[in-house]
């Protein structure tokens, strides 16, 4: 016997079959423990009067995702810079590989980044392991923070939406400032206004006559000159996203949970009967009026359909619908209207939200730098010339929402500003703040695609409450 | 001295490679004997509970059975494919010198980037592929829409990406062969499919493993094509065990729990790899023999 051909061989096999554990070596850098957390805040350092000088010459780096809202950033960068003698040097990733970039490098324990961007939701992944600078501290620091910043101009329900305590099934609006709120989406029903026009519809008023009306477009639109198109766009990919805009906007306007919190004990409420016949429905819908192969769509396509005249209605961001309506940005541009959507039993508006945030890095080694950087991001001045000259809507500030400029810009969408009046006291996260956030909603997208798919809604999601019962209870 | 030293400073690069390799992987193996997340970056060693927990879960069984599926699927049709193809391309023609070069397109595009694009081509309405479809009245197909064609949609970008790295190979090897066998067949008036049989495939089985070998270890191992086209939906239907791991280690950052799943994939890998390995000698021997 060939011994010596038998261990080429063995040791052929085995270097091939070492090639298939890529993700090994991204976690290679040893357990990223929190082990020099302290009580103390690096804020405590910063004395006397403020000074947006405090720190020249001083580089922060930001990791940024591709964005409207960051263009307008980037774009007044050197008005910080010449404020402060602050260098900003910048990243930008694409969203589909932001997240995953930015996760890896927070695990990994270094200071790479000293700020970037994130939403609330991924507070509660980052915070509990000690990722995010509490920013209370900053905030509360008059040496730190100039006057004119602010907090009582921010909305609110978004700066507590940041706020958290880090104990799953805890209320939002307690214990740390882990992000500001820098720009918002609202999720409402943005609509073809040529095509209702035409098939003589109303914006609908329950969610029973949004599912008839976009029944009624896929089938009247094709014949009405409206080649090859359907009655509502709504996300549908095998991803978080797909749960948080519209479906938990009219799932809360149903009074539906995800989760029912007793104590510190979570559970799982998405195969409640209520909860499973609003499922059921909306997966009807899809069926009935939504886009083919809606299990792939992601809010890109959903927003591109609306701006192609694909979509008569879009139940999604308020921000995917105005980047197709603003004039010559798509073939619909001008005939895009805006509504908040249709009102729960009880008539309730209660919307969900996604903030794209601003938060520091705990490990970062130039926290006053970069506080000062965050102050400036979130303060009025830059945040109303990002919305007046370039696209960074919804504004975070009341002063910047009721600034004469801003509404002037807006005005010529039609039903843009009296639907974010309308919806913007109700719109609040209405998940449950808990850290399997993710895998909670990427599991119930997979279980809505099953129900699409045709399997019972009932079975399908007790299923998924199983299995969430043991991650997260 | 110098000369002593040569042999030791030689593999030196090699060494590196190695424990480029191995000191990732030793570590990630020590890391499944914890409950290593980011919600516990001081993790308690739990020993054997994470590989427990994968091998009682419905859906680890699930994406291993999806994982062996598109393995074997891909594997096969590529295969023969690139077989059929390398015959075609073997026979001397200006054609065939003209389409060998163009064969090899789909190689240089990256799998993440194959998958993107059609994506769109098999999108239902705009897509490229429903719309020549059309005439046919198979213009409404919605590919990716069910766990079937999202699954069969999936090794078909497979097979576009991998057939000309097979019908290379395998036209390497036709090439390659002795011409006096087929020189005698010919003379004695044998048919094409019995010189086939006979000659050609048992002479050129060492390639057509070597290629197979390749190509079922890759598609186990697949992440970025089904990730691109399916995100593993609809459901759980195109969940593999790389998609898993991703999802477990990175997405949700159960750490420990994420790279359970890889080893558990580099087992399988290794087996098939070994076994697979070892078939290959036997047949190199044989070939060597018909020779």
């Amino acid at each position: 016997m060939d011994t010596h051909a038998h261990d080429r061989r063995r040791f052929l096999a085995l270097g091939a079959a070492l090639a298939a554990a890529p993700v090994l070596s991204a976690c290679g850098a040893g357990f990223g423990g929190d082990d020099d957390k302290s009580d103390g805040s690096a804020a405590d350092d910063v004395t006397g009067s403020f000074d947006w000088k405090r720190e020249k010459d001083t580089t922060v780096k930001a990791l940024l995702n591709k964005h409207p809202y960051t263009d307008a950033l980037i774009a007044d960068l050197k008005a910080f810079t010449e404020k402060t003698g602050i260098k900003v040097e910048y990243d930008v990733f694409p969203e589909d590989n932001y997240f995953d970039k930015l996760t890896v490098d927070l695990s990994s324990g270094r200071a790479s980044y000293d700020v970037f961007m994130l939403g609330a939701y991924m507070v509660w992944q980052y915070g509990p392991p000690g990722w995010l600078e509490d920013l209370g501290p900053w905030m509360r620091n008059s040496a730190a923070t100039g006057a004119e910043w602010d907090q009582a101009d921010f909305f609110p329900n978004l700066l507590q939406a940041d706020q958290w305590s880090l104990k799953a099934g805890a209320p939002l609006g307690q214990g740390g400032q882990y992000a500001l709120p820098w720009g918002w989406e609202t999720n409402v029903v943005a609509y073809n206004t040529e095509v209702f026009k035409k098939l003589g519809l109303q914006p609908a008023k329950t969610f029973d006559e949004l599912r008839e009306i976009a029944g009624v477009i896929k089938d009247k639109a094709p014949g009405a000159g409206f080649d090859g198109m359907y009655g509502i766009a709504v996300r549908g990919s095998r991803s978080w996203a797909t749960i948080h805009p519209g479906f938990m906007t009219m799932y809360a306007r149903n009074g539906l949970h995800d989760f029912t919190v007793s104590g510190e004990k979570l559970t799982p409420a998405m195969n409640t009967p209520e909860a499973i016949a609003f499922t059921e429905d909306w997966a009807g819908m899809v069926k009935q009026g939504g886009p083919p192969s809606w299990t792939s769509y992601t809010w890109y396509q959903c927003s591109s359909d609306l701006g192609a005249k694909k979509a008569g209605m879009l139940f999604d961001a308020d921000t995917a619908a105005y980047f197709q309506a603003v004039e010559g940005a798509s073939p619909a541009s001008g005939k895009i209207a805006f509504h908040p959507g249709p009102k729960g039993p009880g008539g309730s508006l209660a919307t969900n939200m996604w903030i794209w945030s601003l938060g520091m890095n705990a490990k970062s080694k130039k926290k006053s730098a970069s506080w000062l950087f965050l102050q400036w991001a979130t303060g009025k001045e830059h945040l109303r010339k990002s919305a007046i000259t370039h696209n960074h809507i919804d504004p975070v500030r009341k002063s910047v929402a009721d600034d004469a400029a801003y509404k002037d810009k807006m005005r010529h969408l039609p039903g843009f500003i009296e639907t974010f009046e309308t919806v913007v006291d109700q719109t609040k996260i209405q998940f449950t703040p808990q850290a399997q956030f993710f895998d909670a909603t990427t599991s119930w997208a997979a279980a809505l695609q099953e129900i699409y798919g045709g399997k019972s809604a009932k079975s399908v999601l007790n299923g998924l409450a199983g299995d969430l019962a043991d991650k997260v209870g | 001295m110098r000369l002593a030293l040569r042999p030791y400073l030689l593999i030196v690069p090699a060494l590196l490679l190695t424990c480029g390799i191995l000191y990732p992987f030793g570590l990630g193996l020590y890391y499944t004997l914890f409950d290593f997340s980011a919600s516990k970056p001081q993790p308690d060693m739990v020993r054997f509970e994470n590989y427990e927990t994968v091998f009682t879960q419905d859906a680890f069984w699930n994406s291993a059975w999806v994982t062996v599926l598109y393995a074997v699927g891909a594997a096969a049709v590529e295969t023969m494919l690139g077989v059929a193809v390398a015959l075609l391309l073997h026979r001397s023609s200006l054609v065939g010198r003209v389409l060998e070069k163009i064969l090899i397109l789909p190689l240089m595009i990256a799998p993440v980037i194959a998958a993107i694009i059609w994506k769109l081509m098999l999108q239902p309405s705009v897509g490229v592929v429903n719309h020549l479809l059309k005439p046919f009245g198979l213009g409404g197909v919605q590919w990716t829409d069910t766990p079937t064609g999202a699954l069969l949609s999936s090794i078909a970008v497979d097979v576009w990406v991998y057939t000309p790295f097979v019908a290379i190979l395998a036209l390497a090897g036709l090439r390659s062969l002795p011409t006096s066998p087929f020189e005698a067949a010919a003379v004695d008036g044998a048919r094409w499919w019995y010189t086939f049989r006979r000659l050609t495939l048992p002479m050129l089985w060492p390639y057509v493993l070597v290629a197979v070998i390749f190509r079922f270890m890759d598609s186990l191992k697949v992440f970025d094509i089904i990730y691109a086209l399916t995100e593993g939906g609809p459901g759980d239907s195109t969940v593999v065990l790389q998609i898993r791991a991703y999802l477990e280690a990175i997405r949700f950052q159960r750490y420990s729990f994420g790279i359970s799943y890889t080893i558990v994939l580099w087992a399988v890998v290794y087996l098939a790899a070994m076994i697979l390995v070892r078939h290959l000698g036997k047949i190199q021997r044989k070939a060597a023999e018909a020779k």
